[in-house]
């Protein structure tokens, strides 16, 4: 990411808050649709206030991204988050456009991304490349003024919706794995690229397959240089793994708050008294540990602030993943026989509204979907190595694969 | 509540654990838990000269630091971290939170400037064999002669009971559960060294029979009290068992860098790596229970939560602090099991610590209560 190269402008907090008064008189969320208020709120450099002026920013510190977030939402009652317009486009696709990119690329990509014109999707697991996502073996060789890519990428969140991808393949198979990667910039519409959705556990597709079969990409559209695409691509990730994890901020919020509120609509579910007090006690266990992961989360916080960054901010991601996977086993355990049943059915569809948070469907599908909290953004095995490794300076494994040419590295199929 | 330990509580955590790395080696540990009295008095002395220690939290009108529930915490961590043997959470926590929560104004003036010296020591006999660590369970008998009571009971676990000066003793009178103050060659009275699992922690059982004691609380039901009292000597348990939960995970990281097994260090291999991740985790959400117990105490805002994150602070730190002693003699395999390392020593400090005072599931009761579950 940029951030540490771009050079920083001041301006006080006072200057900030005005020019969003001069954005919201221009066009105020609660009177005009979101493509044109983001799209006037990027003209005015408070899409991303660090990103330089003339692409959505001011050269202003990040921190201060708050304060016109802030002075938005105390000014209209429409918001749109960033999480709900181009989660990928916004935290991952725009900073790689914006360090890596062409300057028609960010003339013309960098204002739709902010807006959500264009939904931006990440192309990086594969089916045999997936805590080793570095093995990857999709294939892109040059054609005249084009690379042609071949190859099959998984988990694709938006792809079905997606106007850009961000794509790493390997450009090279006689190096070593890390070494013979490039990232490129990939149009879904493009012919070739196929997207499916993935049929999960819980009966939807929130994610997708993308079959890629000749699907050919201008040079231009390679970012960085060729073999470069690992060190493009550890930005990404790294920003995807610190989005996830950390514990809810409110005492007794979250799941835990809700399996609390399910114990007292099912204390009188057919069981004894003993048998409740042992499930009692479970909650309470469980009820612990979601409140020390949210003070965890908070001297992480204060640890940081103070400069002092310690291993409390690295367990989060680890802790959470494995404490709502066993809040969810308990919540089926309190609603009891009716477990049993799962009304929602397993038709396949795309995510719809949540379920109502409170209810009992809303528990039965947490109890399906908790189960990949400790896979996805990297499993919990990953984590351990990661803790032990980098926290606690164990050595590593010996590898097999670091060092010799990716072709000669043994496969799955 | 933002967890702002300062410069400060740095150097007061440097300075106790740079003394404790000197005074309370393992050698050292090793000798005095050997001893009957379980405590060095050339050790004890210093501390109390060279750092004020005993009087941590003894308000400054009795010679004390007058400092609070997170300075304390700070320094039990650093004891905890190396299992000093001595005297100190019977007389500088639990016989100086009572005194301050029911003493009289005589009883405060008379004892704790001596306690803040180094000069005596003190504790707090509450629980009876059998009997569980309620207040409300206390049997032990109080009747009045003249001016002064007679005891007639046994109390069991009394930290350090057969060496104390001053023994404050929990007893029911006529008008509820009280505090009264025996001496320790009083007549009619039998203290009794006990063998305790936890060699490194001295206690003792008392025995009662008209025993002359005072009263030094200011009379009527000290019960609710009396639980403050339990609450606040937990919340140091629990910094002290955090640190010696973080030795362990230290302990056994460096086991695992530096044992080779099959040709390299047996930490490169994901069983082993994988218990010492999950050991950090375990350490850092303790730590979080005891900071957060010690802080609110320290705000001393809605008594309830207090009282519940002290209860949080007990169940989920003896847990924490077992698991991770008991996988730190995991880790090193055959020799965790010898005499020789200390991993037992932790161990056993561990089990101990978390009985004291009520078991987890007991501590989660009352958390389950609070919340209405």
């Amino acid at each position: 990411m940029a951030q540490a190269e771009m050079s920083q402008a001041e301006m006080s907090e006072d200057e900030l808050r005005q020019r969003v008064g001069a954005l919201l008189e221009e066009a105020n969320p609660d009177r005009v649709d979101q493509f044109t208020f983001r799209g006037k709120q990027y003209d005015h450099g408070l899409a991303w206030v660090h990103f330089p002026e003339g692409y959505g920013g001011l050269g202003l510190n990040p921190k201060m991204q708050a304060i016109v977030n802030d002075e938005i939402r105390a000014h209209a009652k429409t918001v749109y988050e960033d999480l709900n317009v181009n989660p990928i486009g916004i935290g991952m696709g725009a900073p790689v456009v914006l360090t890596h990119g062409t300057q028609e690329m960010k003339d013309t990509l960098l204002k739709r991304i902010f807006t959500g014109e264009d939904i931006w999707c990440q192309l990086f697991s594969e089916p045999s490349a997936g805590s080793d996502v570095a093995g990857l073996s999709s294939r892109a060789v040059r054609d005249g003024d084009d690379w042609v890519v071949n190859g099959q990428k998984v988990w694709t969140t938006l792809a079905h919706i997606s106007k850009w991808g961000m794509l790493v393949s390997r450009t090279n198979p006689d190096v070593p794995k890390h070494k013979g990667m490039s990232y490129f910039l990939l149009d879904m519409e493009a012919p070739g690229v196929d997207v499916r959705p993935l049929y999960q556990i819980t009966g939807e597709a929130e994610f997708n397959e993308v079959f890629l079969s000749d699907v050919r990409i201008p040079v231009e559209r390679m970012l960085g240089a060729e073999g470069d695409g690992w060190k493009v691509a550890i930005t990404t990730l790294m920003n995807e793994r610190s989005a996830l994890g950390g514990g809810s901020g409110r005492k007794g919020g979250g799941p835990i708050g809700i399996l609390m509120n399910l114990w007292k609509h099912h204390r009188a579910a057919g069981r004894t008294p003993a048998t409740n007090a042992v499930l009692r006690d479970e909650i309470t266990q469980l009820y612990i540990k979601s409140e020390l992961l949210r003070v965890t989360s908070q001297r992480a916080r204060a640890a940081s602030k103070a400069g002092n960054p310690g291993p409390e901010g690295s367990v989060g991601k680890l802790a959470q993943a494995e404490l709502y996977k066993k809040v969810w086993e308990c919540g089926q355990e309190i609603i009891g026989a009716d477990s049993l049943v799962f009304e929602a059915g397993y038709e396949l569809r795309r995510p719809g509204v949540d379920e109502k948070r409170d209810s009992r469907a809303y528990a039965k599908y947490q109890f399906l979907r908790s189960r990949a909290n400790s896979i996805e953004g990297g499993t919990s095995e990953i984590m351990r190595n990661i803790l032990g490794e980098r926290v606690l300076g164990l050595p590593g494994e010996p590898r097999v694969d670091k060092d010799i040419p990716w072709k000669d590295v043994p496969r799955g199929g | 509540m933002d967890f702002a330990f300062t410069e400060e509580h740095e150097e007061l955590r440097q300075t106790v654990r740079r003394f404790l790395e000197g005074k309370s080696d393992e050698a050292a540990v090793r000798a005095l838990m050997t001893t009957e009295r379980g405590y060095s008095e050339e050790v004890w002395t210093q501390m109390a000269e060279q750092m004020a220690l005993q009087g941590m939290m003894v308000p400054e009108q009795y010679g004390g630091n007058g400092f609070g529930p997170v300075e304390m915490s700070v320094v039990m961590e650093e004891m905890g971290r190396s299992l000093l043997c001595a005297p100190y959470l019977s007389t500088a926590v639990f016989a100086v939170n009572a005194l301050m929560e029911v003493g009289a104004e005589e009883a405060k003036a008379e004892i704790l400037p001596n306690v803040s010296a180094g000069q005596c020591i003190a504790t707090v006999a509450l629980t009876e064999a059998g009997r569980g660590w309620d207040v409300e369970a206390i049997e032990t008998r109080a009747e009045r002669d003249g001016d002064a009571w007679r005891l007639t009971g046994s109390k069991a676990y009394v930290l350090d009971g057969h060496i104390a000066d001053v023994l404050l003793v929990t007893a029911r009178a006529d008008d509820g559960v009280g505090l009264f103050r025996v001496e320790g060659a009083a007549d009619n009275f039998v203290r009794t060294l006990t063998p305790t699992l936890d060699l490194t922690r001295k206690m003792a059982t008392l025995d009662m029979t008209g025993t002359h004691a005072t009263r030094v609380d200011g009379g009527g039901d000290r019960a609710e009290s009396l639980r403050k009292v339990v609450a606040s000597t937990i919340v140091a348990l629990a910094a002290e068992q955090v640190g010696g939960a973080q030795k362990c995970l230290e302990l056994s990281t460096e086991f695992a860098k530096t044992r080779l097994q099959f040709g390299r260090p047996i930490g490169s291999f994901q069983a082993i790596k994988h218990r010492c991740a999950d050991m950090l985790v375990e350490v850092e959400f303790a730590r979080s229970a005891a900071y957060n117990a010690a802080f609110r105490a320290a705000e001393n805002g809605d008594q309830a939560e207090i009282l519940a994150s002290s209860s949080m602070a007990k169940s989920y730190c003896s847990e924490a602090y077992f698991g991770i002693a008991a996988d730190t003699i995991q880790v090193h395999g055959g020799m965790g099991f010898t005499w020789e390392h200390p991993a037992h020593l932790y161990f056993k400090r561990a089990k101990s610590s978390s009985a004291l005072f009520g078991e987890p599931v007991e501590h989660r009761e009352k958390i389950a209560a609070h919340l209405g579950l």
